[in-house]
């Protein structure tokens, strides 16, 4: 027991440090990539000095998440005469913990047998025996509800701050915020479906272990060759749910200052952005995990390589861990430059288009989807 | 939805593969990836992928010939400046941003007044050339280049008259006797 209490611990440790890292990298990441795709350079000046040295380390300014994260902390917490004092400093924190929860269902990895991996050191092999655990904080059965039971949470805070601030920007950034995410709550959940037929589960751990083998022969079995529109909407969904450009009304700067949190400060706002960041990653690990294979590789499998034609390839179980969690982390990484891609390439949406495409555009088209996958699911079956 | 009738002579009617969205969507991130892979290459082959100038590690090479830069004071040959110390530079400017202290140089009969102090402040000054326009010595001029400013504070946007006794007269065309013609350089008047 308190051998799998050791692993989780782990495991929430790991978690937690890839969500904290990508949160701060992709605040770097977004400056550099919207820099370069518009022939500028970017932020690049801020620096680590080595202490009692001249080297001054500014590594294309990597450190200039660190620094924003600094200046957040050491400002001034102003406190405005806010309407309700528990829902303004709780707001925040609501908006911010459930994103961390949504990732406890993602698998990052395969199997682990801690047995096999500590090969050489007889006392963890007798101690943990032939237990194995798969690369999952909580392997749920239900970990797709789980994730749209957080996800749906975050809507709360957003109303919360919104309607706690006192302040008209934020009620009118809040009132947007929550008819736009339960729109898009709807449209994400009705895409999700159609994959969901098409696995037959909504164990998160057992849709990534379907996505291994391939289809016709030569594709990877990902869940975006089986949906390709449900990909899409769902990718379209999910960053409407992340209230990011085209998609940024509840926050729309250039009409309500900040939106929702126009009257917060320091390391308050700070959350709400952290929160932001976080998001991206948390979506790209969701689309990652139901349409990009999560961390298969293709013709991958906890042994080794599978190629076509019968040729095995057996790796060591080491190796097979570490590049399952490497090429999970890469696609993430990818996905959420796809992310900032399209949050400075297009621009943002009028407050009526938004609700019309949701409601006349895309959920349409998430059930003409779900309607099409389920029959050619049970055909496909009766046959 | 009621059919879209243009209400202006100008206004756009959009084709339905337009308002499908989706398509557009697509070539709008091909173009913004396109220039972001194209930029990202250069980078990784160690070239510059950007149009930004990095100031002040870099200057620009394409600064127009009469742009209106850093002031220089020109010297005669003997080296000292060529200004008589007349204020009129510092009457003119608008910004008042050119401080002149004269002083008294009995070596030099035919030019005994000379300023001993000649500082203009940059974090003030709005580069319209009056100064130059001013001087009845052409003591005063601006290059294309522009002063390297940058600093933390305004107190150190101050250049004095050693910093723009820099240049070099002798690489100044229009000091060049023979090209100039039969007026000798150090005798303006």
């Amino acid at each position: 027991m308190i051998q799998d209490l050791a692993v989780g611990l782990v495991f929430i440790g790991y978690a937690i440090g890839v969500l904290m890292t990508f949160g701060l990298v992709l605040t770097w990441v977004e400056r550099k990539e919207a820099a370069i795709m518009s022939d500028r350079i970017g932020a690049n000046r801020a620096y680590l000095r080595l202490p009692f040295t001249r080297v001054k380390l500014v590594w294309w300014g990597l450190f200039h998440g660190l620094a924003d994260g600094m200046k957040m902390l050491l400002k001034e917490d102003f406190r405005p005469n806010a309407y309700d004092r528990l829902g303004y400093e709780l707001a925040p924190w609501i908006t911010f913990a459930p994103v961390l929860f949504v990732f406890a269902v993602i698998p990052f990895g395969g199997t682990v047998v801690p047995a096999v991996l500590f090969e050489g050191v007889p006392l963890l092999v007798d101690w943990f025996g032939d237990r194995a655990y798969s690369l999952q904080i909580a392997k749920l059965d239900a970990g797709l509800l789980l994730v749209f039971a957080f996800g749906g949470l975050s809507i709360i805070g957003a109303m919360l701050a919104g309607w706690s601030s006192g302040s008209k920007f934020s009620l009118l950034g809040a009132l947007r915020a929550g008819s736009q995410m339960i729109s898009y709550e709807v449209v994400m959940g009705l895409s999700v479906l159609g994959l969901v037929v098409v696995w037959g589960t909504v164990d998160l751990d057992m849709i990534v272990r379907r996505q291994s083998g391939t289809l016709f022969g030569f594709l990877p079995a990902w869940g975006v060759f089986y949906q390709p529109f449900a990909a899409i909407l769902f990718l379209t969904a999910a960053t409407a749910e992340n209230k990011r450009i085209p998609f940024d009304l509840p926050e729309a700067e250039s009409e309500l200052i900040a939106g929702y949190f126009t009257e917060y400060s320091a390391m308050k706002m700070g959350l709400f952005m952290f929160a932001e960041f976080i998001e991206i990653a948390i979506v790209a690990a969701l689309f990652t995990t139901l349409f990009l294979g999560g961390y298969n590789l293709p013709f991958m499998n906890d042994a080794g390589f599978i190629f076509p034609g019968h040729r095995v390839v057996t790796l060591p179980h080491g190796v097979v861990l570490v590049t399952q969690v490497v090429v999970f982390l890469a696609k993430v990484m990818f996905m959420c430059s796809f992310q900032i891609l399209v949050r400075w390439s297009l621009p943002r949406f009028r407050y009526d288009q938004l609700l019309r495409f949701a409601w006349k555009f895309l959920l349409p088209l998430a059930l003409a989807n779900l309607l099409v996958s389920a029959v050619a699911v049970w055909m496909l079956r009766s046959m | 939805m009621s059919e879209p009738r243009s209400r202006y002579w100008n206004e756009r009617s959009l084709t339905l593969w337009e308002r499908s969205y989706l398509p557009e969507v697509v070539r709008g991130l091909t173009i913004t990836g396109g220039v972001f892979l194209r930029n990202m290459a250069k980078w990784m082959t160690f070239r510059k992928g950007a149009l930004t100038t990095y100031y002040p590690e870099e200057t620009r090479a394409d600064y127009a010939a009469n742009n209106r830069g850093k002031h220089v004071l020109v010297q005669r040959e003997d080296g000292k400046p060529q200004c008589i110390a007349c204020n009129l530079c510092a009457t003119v400017c608008p910004a008042r941003v050119i401080e002149i202290d004269a002083a008294l140089d009995l070596d030099d009969p035919a030019h005994p007044k000379y300023p001993a102090r000649f500082v203009i402040d940059y974090s003030r000054c709005v580069f319209c050339g009056l100064c130059v326009e001013a001087c009845p010595e052409d003591a005063i001029r601006m290059l294309k280049d522009v002063p390297a400013l940058p600093a933390l504070d305004r107190d150190h946007m101050w250049l004095a008259k050693e910093e723009l006794m820099t240049w070099q007269p002798r690489r100044d065309p229009a000091k060049a006797p023979a090209e100039i013609g039969a007026r000798s350089p150090g005798e303006s008047r």
